[in-house]
């Protein structure tokens, strides 16, 4: 038995009592404990790395008996692969920066923030991780709790209209894809993941509720379009750090989630309903792009844009290519780095200036050369530049996607690479209110540059934007070999149909 | 040929200089940063050089390989350099051009950053200007489309950040801030068909390396021919967009906003020229697509003559170089289009010499204006600097000859080059060009004719008007002559102007042999007489035309005369509002566009997609309501519904069963 991945997702709840042992007022104490922990786990994670061998598929594997659900069992099971290997290493990888980036932020009740942090890295680590479909469940709606707290105490002034929101619009889903879980372990005599995905023949009836009951859940988190209208209030009001990890991770989970359950489970499913999924992708890219340029508030304009660059994402997963698919993968971590930059870029604003009007800036590159400057890295990063890592994942989703045989058609690429137009156009707009033109408000003029802290908190962020810009295939070489057993298994299946 | 492999430091040479000075610039001062960036594009140059040597004792295509880039199952894209005739053409003129320039830029970035009043950007400007090097060097080396177009987006970049340079200046603070956006997005478009065109490649070839594509695109054209088509008129949607042709010209004018070396080097020599290099570079494929050869013709020739009647009615001195630039850039588009890919490259060398030329010396003179303006206003009464002084509206000089006399001999030398005077450089190349035309259509051919009397009457009312009559404005009157910085790259490139004949001089054709090497195929190069008679004939006659009408009869040597050419109408009132195309994309693309975002942001999305979730909402809150009200508390009432329960349940047994 191996234990490694249980001591990685469990380590975060090491700091719950060594924070609660520590005083309120002890405010820099919690946070370098918190800090402490989450670089631990990151420490953890990249172990995990070390030792982990992308040929080998489902590896470092454990599997505890736990219950007894009408006889059926529920185990403790959990495997790490190509799929999620790069999802853990981002979650464990931004957490701990966005823990440093709340220094000035966040001054009240710290204890219970670090605390709540700690618990949603522990729930996302195991929600990429679980291979049983009751651990996942559970982890899952355990993200909301930390994430609903996190936005409802620490959040802006609409803050309880926006935790209620984004607590409802994923419990909806949710119940859906737990009654497909129970129906799944009663006609599949199985919560395990690798079992049912063998014996998938026991529930081929039902295949097409469930994949839909499956993609209702995934489909909120991801989210896709048109069930997205509860991303843009939650980001608003949530703190800086929160909006780093839910755009940074929580929405890759509804992403993987098509990946891990909905493509092996119902392959047959899958293929069918490919070119609708695919069809919700496109609008939402073009729609996110187009909403995104209408927006005044920074943080709502990230937040449509995360609606554009997710539909890059759905598109790469259901145009099931080789290409297109592992393109998605790593779209997924380029969207968490550079939005997630993007954010705490915001946020670093928003500690000076108290707003997020874009209206309330402009002309402050000459006051903040450097910040500016990072800011420029990443707007590039998020449109999509070659020589960084947004190019990468759309260019290969994009191409993947022209000629898939699923899809059938370079439409739906064509016009997704719209979308690499349109995002030129809200980005440059962002950058110019912001940064560039004359400096319109006196208080500005003495707008503090880049701080040590902070230029700590980006620059592994930068350091990875630039890295996979320029030379993805480490990447693609943890993710490949994950990729192509999936699409050999939906190969079989759309040979089986025929 | 190991000299070959010395290929990469093209690149590497300037992105070691801008690392440097990133890092140290800004403390080691304007002399250390300007010569650093300077010897880098210089290192470059010297490495195009040797490569150039290696190719002329061996002068097959060589593939260098450097690094792998994206390796994904069966698909590969490496960072791979092609040391080929035409590549290292390009990267002659590119480094070459971009030396002498940053050069220029020394001088000129010196007093540019102090009258805008912050010396600290000095080091910054020159950081872009070798990143803009290392860019254009990537797209012209690459080996495969996609390292191609990572170039192609880099220098996109490059110009972007140039063309804003002073973010916060231009027209209300933002027109400068604004200008870059456009380029961007405009080229956006234009980048849009090209990775559309990518993306065919890949399905078709499964590959997008050079030596693949070009030896599977036969099988393709015989298979497929209107995916051919398709793949290289998106292709030509990117060359519009980079080469500045119709319909995404607009971004040009716009860009003159950056600093006078940057409208040189990026906007007029180098990187609007990419496009003419894609297209040449892509020959095998647009042979096999005739019908796109045409559209590319076309596009060229209506390019090449609506931009220089727009070019006649400017005011602002960079302005009508940048219509020139895009009639040009036309003249070459509409070369390649019909095969004449000697001819196009000839002028795209030439044309770099002159409007370099041009370029610098347009801004040797606005730099005389502004130093010229500054002196004239210092001995002011009230002290205060007249506000809405124009150094770069032709309106406000006049007489420049005698107060700047070398920028005065070599604007002339570049004019008379661009309006094909012989024996100039452009003359040549020039010729060549309607020489093909002639030979290819008589309406391409009559255009080009026409363009080009539009060009020799164009650049001599801007001589007149610059140079020649009288001091129109104090600002003019007290102008000076700028020093050996500035003048030293001038001569330099007038020098090139005046001998870039050579580089393909009729009957030794060493520009034909040199690059036949390279491209299959190529029609024999030929000398006709009679074109170049009627060429020389019809750019006098144009030169003839703006003397008689600026000098002879017209009063524009008077302050504040309105332009002779006024009397043109309906038509002078056309090219004096550059036939109004931005307001037409104004109202047909960027109002509709705000208008939809407008309609989808708060109708659509606030009010429809939000309102479902809402109205779920309001719905469970009003069965809630409805359902409240039963459990009111009242036992006679519970009672009540009992009763009715039980009476229920007999009826049914009783009656039903």
């Amino acid at each position: 038995m191996n234990y490694s991945l249980l001591i990685l997702t469990f380590f975060p709840l090491i700091g719950l009592p060594i924070l609660l042992f520590l005083r309120e007022e002890q405010k820099n104490a919690i946070r370098w404990s918190a800090l402490l922990v989450s670089l631990v786990t990151f420490g953890l994670s990249l172990w995990v790395l070390s030792r982990f061998q992308p040929e080998a598929g489902l590896q470092m594997q454990i599997d505890l008996p736990w219950l007894n659900i009408a006889g059926i069992r529920v185990s403790f099971q959990m495997g790490i692969d190509g799929l999620s290997i790069l999802l853990v290493l981002l979650t464990a990888f931004l957490t701990p920066l966005a823990i440093l980036s709340t220094w000035e932020s966040v001054t009240e009740q710290v204890k219970g923030f670090m605390m709540f942090f700690l618990m949603l890295e522990t729930g996302m680590l195991g929600v990429f991780l679980a291979q049983d479909l009751v651990l996942f469940y559970i982890f899952w709606e355990f993200t909301l709790i930390p994430m609903y707290f996190l936005i409802g105490i620490w959040g802006g002034a609409r803050r309880i209209y926006a935790a209620v929101k984004f607590f409802l619009f994923t419990m909806a889903g949710s119940v859906l894809m737990l009654l497909a879980i129970l129906y799944l372990g009663l006609a599949g005599k199985s919560f395990s993941l690798s079992e049912l995905a063998t014996n998938r023949a026991m529930f081929a009836n039902a295949q097409t509720w469930l994949f839909l009951a499956f993609a209702a859940a995934f489909a909120i988190k991801v989210p896709v379009w048109p069930l997205h209208t509860w991303l843009p209030d939650a980001h608003v009001e949530a703190p800086t750090a929160g909006s780093v990890i839910l755009a940074g991770v929580l929405l890759k989970m509804g992403t993987y989630g098509f990946l891990r359950f909905n493509l092996p489970l119902f392959p047959q499913a899958a293929l069918s309903f490919a070119p609708a999924m695919a069809v919700l992708a496109v609008i939402g890219i073009l729609y996110g792009a187009i909403v995104s340029y209408q927006q005044k508030d920074v943080k709502k304009l990230v937040a449509y844009s995360s609606v554009s660059h997710l539909g890059f994402v759905m598109l790469g997963i259901f145009a099931l290519t080789p290409r297109s698919l592992s393109g998605s993968i790593l779209q997924m971590i380029n969207h968490g780095l550079s939005t997630g930059a993007l954010f705490l870029i915001v946020g670093m604003l928003y500690d000076r200036r108290h707003t997020r009007e874009m209206s309330a800036y402009g002309g402050i590159w000459k006051v903040v050369p450097v910040l500016g400057a990072l800011m420029l890295v990443v707007t590039l990063s998020s449109a999509g530049l070659p020589g960084l890592n947004g190019f990468v994942g759309e260019f290969t989703i994009l191409m993947g996607s022209f000629a898939s045989p699923v899809l059938n058609s370079p439409w739906f690429a064509g016009v997704a690479t719209l979308g690499v137009v349109l995002a030129a156009v809200y980005l440059l707009v962002m950058f110019e209110k912001v940064f560039l033109g004359p400096l319109t408000h006196e208080e500005n003029r003495t707008l503090k540059e880049i701080t040590p802290r902070e230029v700590v908190v980006l620059l592994p962020i930068l350091i990875l934007i630039g890295w996979i810009g320029l030379s993805p295939n480490f990447f693609f070489n943890l993710i490949s070999p994950s990729v192509h057993q999936l699409t050999a298994l939906l190969q079989a299946a759309a040979v089986a149909v025929r | 040929m190991p000299i070959f492999s010395l290929v990469p430091w093209v690149v590497l040479i300037p992105v070691i200089g801008l690392s440097i000075n990133l890092l140290l610039g800004r403390r080691l001062g304007e002399a250390f940063s300007g010569a650093l960036a300077t010897l880098a594009a210089g290192g470059s140059f010297v490495v195009a050089v040797l490569l150039a040597v290696g190719l002329s004792r061996d002068p097959h295509p060589v593939v260098v390989p450097f690094v792998d880039w994206i390796t994904l199952g069966d698909f590969s894209a490496r960072w791979a350099f092609r040391v080929d005739t035409l590549s290292v053409t390009m990267m002659l003129v590119v480094a070459g051009i971009g030396t002498l320039i940053h050069l220029y830029a020394i001088g000129y970035m010196h007093a540019d950053v102090h009258h805008q009043g912050d010396p600290g950007r000095f080091t910054r400007f020159f950081v872009y200007l070798n990143l803009f090097i290392a860019a254009m060097m990537i797209l012209v080396s690459a080996d495969n489309f996609l390292m191609l177009f990572v170039g192609w987006e880099g220098v996109g970049l490059c110009s972007y950040l140039l063309i804003g340079f002073w973010f916060e200046k231009g027209k209300d603070g933002i027109a400068n801030a604004r200008a870059a956006k456009k380029a961007f997005i405009v080229n956006r478009i234009g980048d849009f068909g090209l990775l559309i065109a990518l993306f065919l490649m890949v399905a078709n070839f499964g590959s997008l390396d050079f030596s693949v594509v070009f030896e599977k695109a036969p099988a393709l054209a015989a298979a497929a021919p209107g995916v051919l088509l398709a793949m290289t008129l998106f292709m030509l949607l990117g060359v519009t967009g980079k080469s500045a042709q119709i319909p995404l010209y607009v971004w040009l004018p716009d860009a003159m906003a950056g600093p006078t070396p940057v409208s040189a080097l990026i906007h007029a020599a180098t990187m609007v020229t990419a496009g003419v290099y894609l297209i040449i570079r892509s020959t095998p494929l647009f042979v096999l697509a005739p019908v796109a050869q045409a559209t590319v013709t076309w596009v060229g020739a209506l390019t090449a003559f609506f931009a220089a009647t727009i070019a006649l009615g400017q005011f602002d001195i960079k302005k009508v170089l940048a219509y020139s630039t895009i009639s040009q850039l036309g003249f070459m588009v509409a070369a390649a289009g019909m095969g004449a890919s000697v001819a196009a490259m000839f002028h795209l060398i030439t044309h770099a010499f002159f409007k370099a030329l041009l370029f610098l010396a347009a801004g040797s003179v606005i730099l005389g204006m502004e130093k010229g303006h500054e002196r004239a206003h210092q001995f002011d009464e009230s002290g205060h600097k007249s506000a809405g002084f124009d150094p770069q509206d032709m309106r406000n000089m006049g007489g420049l000859r005698d107060r700047m006399p070398t920028t005065y001999w070599v604007y002339l030398i570049g004019a008379l080059a661009l309006s094909g005077i012989p024996p100039l450089a452009g003359f040549f190349s020039k010729d060549e060009i309607l020489h093909a035309a002639d030979q290819y259509h008589n309406l391409v051919f009559w255009i080009l004719l026409l363009t080009a009397f539009l060009t020799a009457l164009y650049m001599g009312r801007q001589l007149i008007l610059v140079f020649g009559g009288t001091v129109r404005t104090r600002a003019a009157g007290a102008s000076t002559e700028n020093g050996a910085i500035i003048l030293l790259p001038l001569i330099l490139l007038a020098i090139l102007t005046v001998l870039g004949g050579l580089i393909n001089f009729p009957g030794l054709w060493t520009l034909d042999h040199w690059l036949e090497h390279t491209l299959e195929g190529l029609p024999p190069a030929v000398f006709s007489p009679l074109t170049a008679l009627i060429s020389v004939l019809i750019a006098l006659g144009g030169l003839g035309t703006a003397y008689l009408v600026y000098l002879v009869t017209g009063q524009v040597i008077e302050s504040n005369s309105p332009d002779p050419l006024e009397r043109l109408g309906f038509l002078w009132k056309g090219i004096a509002a550059r036939w109004k195309v931005d307001e037409l994309y104004e109202a047909i693309i960027v109002r509709p566009y705000q208008r939809l975002a407008h309609f989808l942001a708060s109708p659509i999305d606030q009010g429809l997609i939000d309102g479902i979730s809402a109205g779920l909402a309001w719905l469970m809150q009003f069965f809630a309501e409805l359902l409240r009200r039963l459990q009111n508390g009242f036992v006679r009432s519970y009672a009540l519904v009992v009763l009715f329960g039980v009476v229920a349940i007999l009826t049914y047994v009783v009656l039903v069963r």
